[in-house]
């Protein structure tokens, strides 16, 4: 029984986000955070101390008007799995601690805060910024305490928090799935908070491995390849670095695609025929 | 003089310095005190570590009133009886109050502490504030749906003989952790020699080395 269960086929649980339906409304941010007991001050003018593990950036094409353009890109953590997905992540690398490590069965990047010391080596690694480091102690208005999830377990003052693609909600999947001696849990039974705030269901989350599931359909993964997609309207954050992000973004718009990597003017073309190598 | 023959005139004469001082300590009776004395220290030392260290490490609490777990295991047949899981898999552990009405709504026995039960919590509708021996801390998932369905494991093997007690011992509570002793278990050298000795995450890993071949990700009993 033991065996079985352990031998079952490994996930990659990824997340796809189409761009042209994100309207940037925020309601993924607000959804994570009160899921994942996610803290906050009473004033958050200062960004460079918030913690958000889900993220919406505001782009640009940087054209005037009536030309300009407007795109709304959400960030979570990408669980990156390295090349030929290893576990080479850039941060879990560089964690003189173990803190952070690669689940091979899941393709999730886990942050164990009881493990964390907070030498914030991940932080300066991940080139995503979708780590952050908890400056104070979360201190919970009056009685929002008792809305806490008990599924999450709150941080200290003193460690890196990222985003966990929810895992919680994949161990109470297992736990179903235990208790009706199911082998595998449905893709419906494993989705992010995020996913199922977003009003504009741009947000989709499954496993990357399962061609049945929504995410895998929607930009074919080339496995050999590093997980790059195949669908040409389908892009990752930072391609070129051969971080092999699970999070991958679909747009009609090439300026979009574009700004997704770093590109030298008049260098595109290069770039292009390096990638294609 | 040669620098050898002047290492070996030296040395000559630190002999005889030796056994100068040698006959001076046959004289003296202090050495021999000195002796017991430093035993005696270390006795004491030894001992109060070993047996007071634990107790000022561990605050004792009484349960709001003792459980007769034996008495409960005969009548209702089997630990699921009272410990069972909800239809997601998430599993109820210590039963509220709703179950334990099915069969107490009033007293059955005559011993006292189902006495202060009925009068103080059935009455009043109150759940019991049990401490819980084996709580882990906030940080770790603990799924009892994988270990008992999906690994056919007894309860036995985590929880040990706590089936068998006819009282609820103290609970112990590290001051420094806030954890109950249950978890790092009694004996304070971390010497285990049955599985249910200790709870510890060194306990979790070493079952799961054996078992799946693998510690697992952190993730797998993290949260």
């Amino acid at each position: 029984m033991i065996k079985k269960h352990n031998k079952a086929k490994a996930h990659k649980f990824g997340m796809v986000i189409d761009l042209d339906k994100c309207t940037g409304c925020g309601s993924c941010m607000v959804a994570c955070m009160s899921e994942n007991n996610v803290p906050f001050k009473e004033n958050e003018t200062n960004k460079k101390d918030s913690i958000t593990w889900m993220h919406v950036y505001r782009l640009t094409n940087g054209k005037s008007f009536p030309d300009t353009e407007i795109c709304y890109i959400p960030r979570p953590c990408m669980h990156c799995g390295g090349k030929g997905d290893h576990g080479h992540s850039p941060c879990v690398s560089v964690c003189p601690a173990t803190a952070t490590d690669y689940d091979y069965t899941t393709g999730i990047v886990s942050q164990i805060y009881t493990r964390c010391f907070g030498c914030r080596y991940c932080m300066a690694a991940c080139p995503y910024h979708a780590r952050y480091f908890n400056w104070w102690d979360p201190i919970w208005p009056s009685g929002m305490e008792k809305t806490l999830s008990p599924d999450v377990s709150p941080r200290m003052r003193g460690v890196v928090e990222k985003c966990s693609f929810c895992f919680h909600r994949y161990q109470a999947a297992k736990d179903t799935a235990y208790f009706e001696e199911r082998e595998d849990i449905t893709e419906d039974e494993y989705q992010t908070a995020c996913a199922q705030a977003c009003p504009a269901n741009a947000i989709v989350f499954g496993d990357l491995n399962n061609s049945e599931h929504e995410v895998y359909k929607l930009v074919k993964p080339d496995p050999y390849h590093g997980g790059r997609p195949k669908e040409p309207k389908a892009f990752r954050l930072l391609e070129r670095l051969g971080t092999n992000p699970k999070v991958y973004y679909i747009s009609e718009r090439e300026w979009v695609r574009k700004a997704g990597d770093n590109y030298v003017k008049g260098k595109e073309k290069d770039h292009k025929k390096h990638n294609t190598e | 003089m040669s620098e050898i023959e002047e290492k070996i005139e030296n040395s000559s004469v630190n002999d005889d310095k030796v056994g100068l001082a040698q006959e001076n300590i046959k004289g003296d009776s202090g050495l021999g005190l000195g002796v017991i004395f430093f035993i005696l220290a270390f006795v004491v030392f030894f001992l109060s570590g070993w047996l007071l260290f634990p107790k000022l490490l561990y605050s004792k609490k009484q349960q709001p009133f003792n459980f007769n777990h034996r008495l409960h295991v005969q009548e209702m047949g089997d630990c699921e009886s009272c410990h069972s899981f909800r239809e997601d898999g998430s599993f109820t552990g210590i039963p509220q109050i709703g179950m334990c009405v099915e069969c107490h709504e009033e007293q059955l026995g005559d011993t006292k502490d189902e006495e202060i039960f009925v009068t103080q919590y059935v009455e009043n509708e109150k759940e019991v504030p049990w401490l819980i021996y084996s709580r882990q801390p906030d940080c770790v998932f603990f799924s009892h749906a994988a270990h008992v369905i999906g690994a056919n494991m007894d309860c036995k093997t985590c929880h040990g003989d706590i089936g068998e007690s006819t009282i609820s011992k103290p609970y112990e509570v590290n001051r420094i952790t806030g954890y109950s002793r249950d978890i790092w278990g009694k004996n304070i050298w971390g010497i285990k020699k049955h599985s249910w000795d200790s709870m510890k995450m060194d306990d979790c890993a070493e079952c799961h080395l054996k078992e799946t071949q693998s510690k697992g990700a952190c993730f797998q009993c993290h949260k």
